[in-house]
């Protein structure tokens, strides 16, 4: 159907035909005709972010709530350099996300005109693809194809600049009813053969594990993998990106590989001889040191992005598909196999990492000063709350607690920022998770470092009734930055002390109570282990407006296990200077 | 290392050659040449990219170019099985006594000879990468003032095109 309309029009309605109806956005000079049509949409609501960094990073909470791709929108020059960092940070984590910037006027493109900045170049390296559009007829079809591209194969962001003239401009509107990217042909559907050998391998190992990651969230894939699991009975890890894709209550479950993961589930994948991944990319913290990495280990490799097979590590199984018909065709693979008496023994194994769990499980220290130990504060927090609700982690020692005491049982209950590590991420990314699924508990866990980046997000949740709750875990510093001057710089701070922690006058720089209240929330304050549970009860009963709890917690906690810098994670210390015992024999 | 050559079809659209040699330089890889035109196919460029590695990094740069919405096919051209060709003009220094010996030499490389003034002739020559390579050695006794090369292109041999679906593609899956 064609109508005569403003590229500013056609862009809303374009937005409207891609069932959006959620835009986090900053208006300005470049983009203003666009919101005008927008003051009007029945269908899309628009939320005023404080910062473009929180406008991106409250998309890439909507996504990963709602699974469909977030949209940011924000003005030219410095509008849409300030949405940077989020665009990197959902091109690390393939975070479907279309990000829509204004531009100058066409004849003022190039010659550093007022607010222009070449966003289309700048962010060439860190988008899935970009669009530049000079034209109001080229509208529709380069939003339709925005959004195919984001959410479509492994996700990512795609940014739309779109010139002033463009959205001033008068076209037809015309929705296309088939796009043609002949260069873009992702594929899903997993070879046969590939599938059949990686059964026969499974049955065949001693020692399999299953390395499950984030695309197997992405493909929402999580009750082909318990089927696969519970049938096969394999070991299973999950990443950072993939807590809550396994449940952490399932006795095949051993938890979080990687530099701080447990001693069980690093052992796991150092001794196995089979290892399948699934959506996940042999990252560096994962792996820690390549070339003694999982010494004897097979792999198959399952993946929708052909570029990670055999990019860190050699796959001797390569599968290319998406990780739900992956494990569907597993499934069905395996079943034959073992109908016809092909099953795969794991006693001895299980014997091994049952040793490990049971030996080496995650703890922590009770400071003995009768401060706050920060993973009671998490631990307690995930109990009382429950695996219903969504926890958005920031970057940091409170990150790896928040991995390591909630027990996750839902897909896409943790969410935080893996492979960027974005500071500042927690609060508007929260925001972002709360509006898509306003139904859900959300608790942003933070770091008072991170909180100190984005916590102007807050104004937005109080004007907007986004109740969001905030777990501030203040132990008044640059934590995990702190961690590792204790560790390698022999204790010597630098630049690491924020004055959050009360000093020897009580004096807090900021008080987060206090910037709570200013920002229309409920502030309080929590520094002992006997007043947390009240907190938290207390927190959780607020339901007409969003908390800011700061639990005041010791500086000197640490993030065990840890896998150190560089090196072999047959190197890992499950508290300082000690180091599990993997050959005892009983 | 070894050199490898990659034909690439893509759209024709503004940016793809920044897209394209931005993804090399990002990875740190060597670009000896890198030549790009329409095809005889409207709305398709062909770009010819000629690269200094070795074969895992290879593999993982052209699945990476792959993942490009603007790219759609890449094949490597292999020495033996495919035509490479390269144009090149230089600037060689003649005087009196000099010029017959430049001319010959040219003669002998199948060059042409598309400028002269008192004192330079410009020789214009197409032929493998290693022939130009050849000439130039030869040349430089006189003095070469100014070189430039087109960059190398190629073709397969053979009846079958990079527009067919039948030719091996360089792995789009792995």
């Amino acid at each position: 159907m064609t109508d005569q309309m403003t590229g500013a029009q056609s862009l809303i309605r374009s937005l409207e035909h891609a069932g959006v109806d959620v835009v986090f956005g900053i208006p300005g000079g470049a983009i203003l005709p666009a919101y005008d049509p927008l003051y009007d949409s029945r269908k899309v609501r628009h939320i005023l972010m404080r910062h473009e960094q929180g406008a991106g990073h409250a998309a890439e909470g909507y996504a990963y709530a709602t699974g469909k791709p977030g949209v940011c929108m924000a003005t030219s020059g410095p509008g849409a350099t300030n949405l940077v960092t989020p665009i990197a940070d959902a091109h690390m984590d393939s975070v479907p996300m279309v990000a829509i910037t204004g531009q100058v006027a066409t004849p003022s493109i190039g010659t550093d005109a007022f607010q222009e900045a070449d966003i289309s170049g700048i962010t060439m390296p860190i988008t899935k693809h970009n669009f530049l559009v000079k034209r109001a007829e080229d509208i529709p079809r380069t939003i339709a194809e925005a959004f195919h591209i984001a959410s479509t194969g492994r996700p990512g962001p795609v940014l739309v600049d779109i010139a002033k003239d463009a959205l001033q401009g008068e076209a037809a509107f015309a929705w296309p009813n088939r796009l043609d990217l002949p260069g873009y042909r992702p594929v899903t559907k997993p070879h046969g053969k590939q599938v059949r050998e990686a059964a026969r391998m499974i049955a065949e190992a001693r020692r399999p594990v299953l390395y499950v990651g984030g695309g197997v969230l992405r493909a929402g894939a999580h009750q082909e993998l318990r089927i696969l699991a519970e049938l096969t009975g394999v070991p299973v890890v999950s990443t950072l990106m993939a807590r809550g894709v396994f449940p952490d209550t399932h006795p095949q479950s051993l938890g979080m590989p990687g530099m701080h993961g447990t001693v069980a589930a690093v052992g796991a994948l150092q001794k196995a001889d089979l290892i399948v991944a699934l959506g996940a990319r042999f990252d560096d913290r994962v792996t820690g040191r390549l070339d003694t990495f999982a010494p004897d280990a097979k792999i198959v490799h399952a993946d929708i992005d052909p570029a990670e097979i055999s990019k860190n590590r050699h796959a001797d199984v390569p599968i290319v598909g998406d990780c739900r018909e992956v494990l569907a065709d597993l499934v069905v693979a395996v079943r034959k196999d073992q109908s016809e008496g092909r099953q795969g023994d794991y006693a001895a194994w299980w014997a091994q990492l049952d040793r490990l769990r049971d030996v080496y499980p995650l703890g922590y220290d009770v400071p003995e000063d009768g401060s706050l130990a920060p993973q009671h504060v998490i631990q307690r927090l995930g109990e009382i709350v429950g695996p219903e609700a969504a926890y958005v982690a920031g970057v940091g020692q409170h990150q790896m607690w928040a991995a390591q005491f909630v027990s996750y049982d839902n897909p896409g209950t943790f969410i935080n920022s893996g492979g960027l590590g974005t500071m500042g991420f927690s609060v508007p990314a929260a925001l972002g998770a709360q509006v898509g699924a306003p139904d859900r508990t959300t608790w942003a866990v933070d770091g008072d470092g991170c909180f100190q980046m984005t916590n102007q997000e807050l104004a937005t949740c109080a004007v907007e009734n986004i109740p969001i709750k905030v777990a501030v875990v203040n132990n008044g510093n640059l934590g995990m930055v702190r961690q590792w001057q204790t560790l390698f710089y022999e204790g010597r701070y630098s630049n690491t002390e924020l004055r959050t922690a009360p000093d020897a006058k009580k004096v807090r720089i900021p008080d987060f109570v206090r910037l709570a209240e200013a920002y229309g929330c409920v502030g309080l304050r929590c520094e002992r282990a006997e007043d947390v549970d009240a907190t938290i009860e207390k927190a959780m009963a607020i339901d007409d407006a969003p908390v800011v709890v700061d639990f005041t917690v010791n500086a000197d906690a640490m993030v065990w296990p840890m896998v150190g810098p560089g090196i072999s994670n047959d190197n890992i210390q499950y508290a300082r200077n000690m180091a599990p015992d993997w050959e005892h024999e009983d | 290392m070894t050199q490898h050559t990659l034909a690439v079809l893509v759209e024709d659209t503004p940016g793809i050659l920044a897209r394209a040699s931005a993804l090399f330089s990002r990875r740190g890889f060597n670009i000896h040449s890198l030549s790009v035109s329409t095809t005889e196919y409207e709305g398709l460029s062909r770009m010819t990219i000629v690269v200094n590695c070795d074969r895992h990094p290879l593999e993982q740069v052209t699945k990476q170019l792959n993942k490009l919405v603007n790219v759609i096919k890449i094949v490597e051209m292999d020495n033996d099985a495919s035509v490479r060709r390269e144009l090149l003009l230089a600037k060689v220094k003649t005087d009196a006594a000099s010029r017959p010996h430049v001319i010959q030499t040219a003669e002998l490389f199948r060059a042409n000879i598309v400028d002269v003034s008192s004192d330079v002739v410009v020789i214009e020559a197409t032929g493998r990468p290693e022939k130009l390579d050849a000439l130039i050695r030869n040349l430089e006794p006189y003095g070469i003032k100014e070189l430039v090369k087109s960059g190398t292109v190629a073709l397969g041999r053979g009846p079958r095109s990079i527009t067919d679906r039948s030719l091996r593609p360089v792995e789009r899956s792995a």
